[in-house]
C-alpha cells in the first residue's frame, strides 16, 4: 500500500491552503453540519453538570501543576514503567522518535503493524517512517482507516475523516479494502461491518501494535487510552509487542487526578457523559513485550514560554475545533498541520518554532469561542496574540510593519492623529458615486474584494464636537 | 454625572454619527459629556497583529488622556476590552510598572455603552423611539471578553415602536477580526456570507451592534450585495426619539 503520508507540523501558508477548501461548497456544508451537531451535544451535556466550572478549573490547575514539575513526574513515571518490565525510550524530536519505533518494529522481524489512533504518532511522521522502512502500518480507528485507504490526510483530531461523505467512503472501501463485497452499500452499519471484518483479521494475525496514550499516570506507571470503537483495546491486548508513543505532556500525577479528566474529556469531545472504552494498562501482560517512547519534540521549548505553555494543558478533546468558525469553513487540511483548528494554531507554531509556521497564529479572528469551550480553559486567543508578536519579531512583513509604525506614530499624539484623519477626507473622492467605496488599492483591496468601504465623512467627530 | 467619552479612532474618523448619537443619548439622560482632547486610539489593532511594542506609546497616550476622568464611556465592546484587559498587560510586558498601574485604573473606570447604561445608571428604558424591524448582532468581544450578556437586548426591548427580531446563530463571529479580514480575506468573506444570510433572513431593516468595526464589515458586505439592510450602531438606535428620529434611509 502506498501512503502519501500524514501532514507533519508545518505546511503551506494558511490563507493559500484555506482557499481550496472555501471553494468546496459540499465540504463546507458537511463540516458545518458535523461540527454543529457535536457542538450542540457538547453544550447539552456540559450544561447538565452543576460543577462544570469547578471541574474545568481543577483540570487546568492539575495540568499546570504537573507541567511545573514535569521532570519529577517523568522520572517517577519512568521508574514505575521499568519496575514493571516496560522498556522506556526518550526521544528529543520527531525524527528520533520515529527512528526508535521503526527500529523496534524491524527488530521483531514483522512487516505489518496495527495502530491505535495517536496524535503523537502522526506528529512524528510515523507512517512515512514505516513506509520508508518497508513496514506496512494499518490504522484500526475506523475514521483513520478511511483516511489511510484514501491516501488522504486527517482533517480533525477526533473525526479524522470528517471531510468525507458516506458515498465516498463506500467507493473507497470497494476499491481499496481487500475482500470487501462489490455491492457494499453506504449504510453506516454496512460500512462498519466491512471495516470490522477487515480489522478482525488483522487483530488476530499481526504481532506488533503501536499506540498513543490519552493520559499517563505518574504514580502507578499506567497508560490510559480513551476511545469509542473498542478497536484500540484489541490492539492493546492481542499483539505480542506493544509500542506506545507518548508526548511528555500527557502525564497526570495520580489516579484521582485522572478522574477529573475522564469527566472533562468525553463531554467536551463527543458530547457523551462517558466514553465507551477506557483502557488502562500498567505494565505488559504475560507474554507481551512493552515499550514506551517518551517524545519531547518541542514540548520543553514550549514549556519555557510562560504565556505559550498553557497550550500543553490540551487534552485533545477537539471542542475548540468543533466550535471554531474558521475551522468550520476551512476544514483541517488548511492548517497544514497534524493539529488543526484553534489548538493547532497555537500548538504547531510552538512545537516547530514560529519561523516554520508564520501564518497559523493569524488563522483566527480572535472571537474567543475556543477558550469558552476548552475544558482546561486554555486562553487560546491570548496565546495567538503572543505568538503573533513572535512572528513579527522573527520576520515582520516589511510593508505591514511600515504601515503599523506610521499609524502608531500618529496615534501616539492627538495633534498628529487629527491631521491624519483630516487628510483621510481625500478619500471622499473615491466614493462619490454611491457614497460608498467599492474598490481600494492593495493591500486594502483584500477588503473591497467583497465589501464596500465607508466613504470618509465630511467632518470628523472631533471637528464636529469642537464646532458645536 | 460627568462622563468622559472615548470616541474610538474608527468612530472619530469614519463614523462620527455614532459619536454624536452617544453624546445625544447621554445628554438626554441628563449627563455632562466631555471629550478629552488627547485621545486617539486604544491600540488594539497593533497589539492583536503582533506589534505590541509599537502600541506602547499609543497605550501611554490613552492612559494620559483619561487619567483624570471619573468614568469613561465608549461605544465599542472591543475597545473597552482592549482598555480593560490589554493595556496593563502591554505596559507590564514592556517593563513599565507605573504605566501598568495607571492603565489598570483607567481600565476599571471604562465602560462599554450598554454596560454603562444598565450597570452604572441602572437603566433599561432610555426613552427611545425607533419604529423599525431590527436585529441585533452581539459582537465577539462584547460577548466573550466583556460578558455584556443581554444588556443590549434589554435596552433594545424597551425601545418604543421597535420590532426586535432574533438573529439566527447570533453568537457566531462575523469574520471581521481586525486585520484578520485583510490577512485571510477568503475565510473572512465566507464567515461574512453566512452572517449576512442570517441577517437578511430575519427581514430586518436595520442591523445593530455595539461595535462600529463589525458593523463596517457586515455593513460593507450588505451594501455590496445591495440588500437594503442598514447597519446602525446601538447608540444610534437608542438615541432615536419621536422628535429626532435616526434616519434609516440614506
Ligand atoms: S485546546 Fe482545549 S478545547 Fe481544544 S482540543 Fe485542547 S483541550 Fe480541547
Amino acid at each position: 500500500m502506498t501512503f502519501l503520508g500524514m501532514p507533519t507540523l508545518s505546511g503551506e501558508p494558511f490563507p493559500t491552503a484555506a482557499r481550496a477548501a472555501l471553494g468546496d461548497a459540499q465540504l463546507r456544508r458537511n463540516l458545518a453540519k458535523a461540527t454543529g451537531t457535536i457542538r450542540a451535544k457538547r453544550a447539552r451535556v456540559v450544561e447538565e453538570l452543576p460543577d462544570w466550572a469547578g471541574l474545568r478549573a481543577a483540570g487546568a490547575a492539575i495540568k499546570d501543576a504537573t507541567l511545573a514539575d514535569l521532570d519529577t513526574h517523568l522520572l517517577a513515571f519512568e521508574a514505575d514503567l521499568v519496575a514493571r518490565g516496560t522498556t522506556v525510550h526518550w526521544a528529543r524530536d520527531g525524527a528520533e522518535a520515529a527512528r526508535i519505533v521503526t527500529d523496534l518494529v524491524a527488530a521483531t522481524g514483522t512487516r505489518e503493524v496495527i495502530k491505535v489512533k495517536s496524535m503523537a504518532g502522526a506528529e512524528i511522521g510515523l507512517n512515512d517512517a514505516f513506509d520508508a522502512a518497508g513496514i506496512a502500518p494499518i490504522e484500526t480507528d475506523l475514521a483513520e482507516l478511511i483516511v489511510q485507504l484514501g491516501h488522504d490526510r486527517p482533517s480533525h483530531i477526533l473525526v479524522p475523516a470528517i471531510h468525507r461523505s458516506r458515498a465516498e467512503i463506500r467507493d473507497l472501501f470497494r476499491r481499496e479494502m481487500p475482500g470487501v463485497a462489490p455491492d457494499l452499500t453506504d449504510e453506516p452499519a454496512a460500512l462498519a461491518e466491512a471495516a470490522r471484518r477487515f480489522l478482525r483479521h488483522k487483530f488476530t494475525t499481526v504481532d506488533v501494535a503501536i499506540s498513543g496514550a490519552n493520559f499517563a499516570v505518574a504514580d502507578t506507571g499506567s497508560l490510559v487510552v480513551v476511545e469509542s470503537e473498542g478497536n484500540g483495546r484489541m490492539c492493546l491486548t492481542l499483539p505480542r509487542t506493544l509500542i506506545s508513543v507518548v508526548g511528555i505532556e500527557k502525564l497526570v500525577p495520580t489516579w484521582s487526578d485522572l478522574e477529573v479528566f475522564l469527566q472533562l474529556l468525553p463531554r467536551s469531545s463527543t458530547g457523551e457523559r462517558m466514553n465507551p472504552y477506557t483502557s488502562v494498562w500498567t505494565g505488559p501482560t504475560e507474554g507481551q513485550t512493552a515499550h514506551v517512547v517518551l517524545v519531547d519534540n518541542g514540548r520543553t521549548a514550549t514549556l519555557a514560554d510562560t504565556v505559550g505553555r498553557a497550550a500543553l494543558r490540551c487534552i485533545r478533546c477537539s471542542a475548540c475545533l468543533n466550535s471554531c468558525p474558521v475551522y468550520a469553513r476551512t476544514g483541517g487540511h488548511a492548517y497544514g498541520s497534524v493539529y488543526p483548528g484553534p489548538i493547532g494554531a497555537v500548538l504547531s507554531p510552538q512545537l516547530t518554532g514560529v519561523a516554520h509556521n508564520r501564518t497559523l497564529p493569524y488563522a483566527s479572528s480572535l472571537c474567543g469561542v475556543c477558550q469558552d469551550v476548552c475544558p482546561v480553559a486554555i486562553d487560546i486567543p491570548s496565546i495567538l496574540v503572543h505568538l503573533r508578536g513572535k512572528v513579527v519579531e522573527d520576520h515582520a512583513p516589511v510593508a505591514e510593519a511600515a504601515a503599523m509604525r506610521a499609524l502608531a506614530w500618529a496615534m501616539a499624539d492627538a495633534g498628529r492623529w487629527r491631521r491624519l484623519l483630516r487628510a483621510g477626507r481625500l478619500g471622499r473622492a473615491l466614493g462619490r458615486r454611491r457614497d460608498r467605496i467599492g474598490s481600494l488599492p492593495p493591500p486594502l483591496s483584500a477588503w473591497t474584494g467583497t465589501r464596500d468601504a465607508p466613504r470618509p465623512p465630511r467632518q470628523t467627530f472631533r471637528d464636529w464636537w469642537e464646532s458645536r | 454625572m460627568r462622563v468622559a467619552l472615548f470616541v474610538t479612532c474608527l468612530v472619530d474618523g469614519l463614523f462620527p454619527d455614532v459619536g454624536k448619537a452617544t453624546v445625544t443619548l447621554l445628554e438626554r439622560l441628563g449627563h455632562e459629556v466631555v471629550v478629552p482632547r488627547g485621545q486617539t486610539c486604544c491600540g488594539q489593532m497593533h497589539v492583536n497583529t503582533g506589534y505590541a511594542r509599537m502600541a506602547l506609546p499609543v497605550v501611554r497616550n490613552h492612559v494620559e488622556a483619561f487619567a483624570d476622568a471619573d468614568v469613561v464611556v465608549t461605544p465599542s465592546g472591543s475597545c473597552t476590552a482592549a482598555v480593560r484587559h490589554q493595556h496593563a498587560d502591554v505596559a507590564r510586558e514592556h517593563g513599565d510598572r507605573g504605566l501598568a498601574d495607571a492603565a489598570a485604573q483607567v481600565g476599571q473606570r471604562t465602560y462599554e455603552l450598554s454596560e454603562f447604561l444598565v450597570d452604572v445608571l441602572g437603566l433599561t428604558d432610555v426613552g427611545a423611539y425607533f419604529p423599525h424591524r431590527v436585529t441585533y448582532h452581539p459582537t465577539c468581544h462584547s460577548l466573550r471578553l466583556l460578558r455584556v450578556g443581554d444588556r443590549p437586548e434589554q435596552l433594545l426591548r424597551a425601545v418604543r415602536g421597535i420590532d426586535l427580531v432574533e438573529l439566527p446563530a447570533a453568537d457566531e463571529c462575523c469574520g471581521f477580526g481586525g486585520t484578520f479580514a485583510l490577512k485571510n480575506p477568503d475565510t473572512s468573506t465566507a464567515m461574512l456570507a453566512d452572517k449576512m444570510a442570517a441577517v437578511v433572513g430575519t427581514g430586518a431593516r436595520v442591523l445593530t451592534a455595539g461595535d462600529s468595526s463589525c458593523l463596517m464589515h457586515i455593513g460593507g458586505g450588505l451594501s455590496r450585495l445591495r440588500t437594503g439592510v442598514r447597519p446602525l450602531h446601538l447608540a444610534q438606535v437608542l438615541a432615536s426619539t419621536a422628535d429626532a428620529p435616526t434616519a434609516v434611509t440614506r
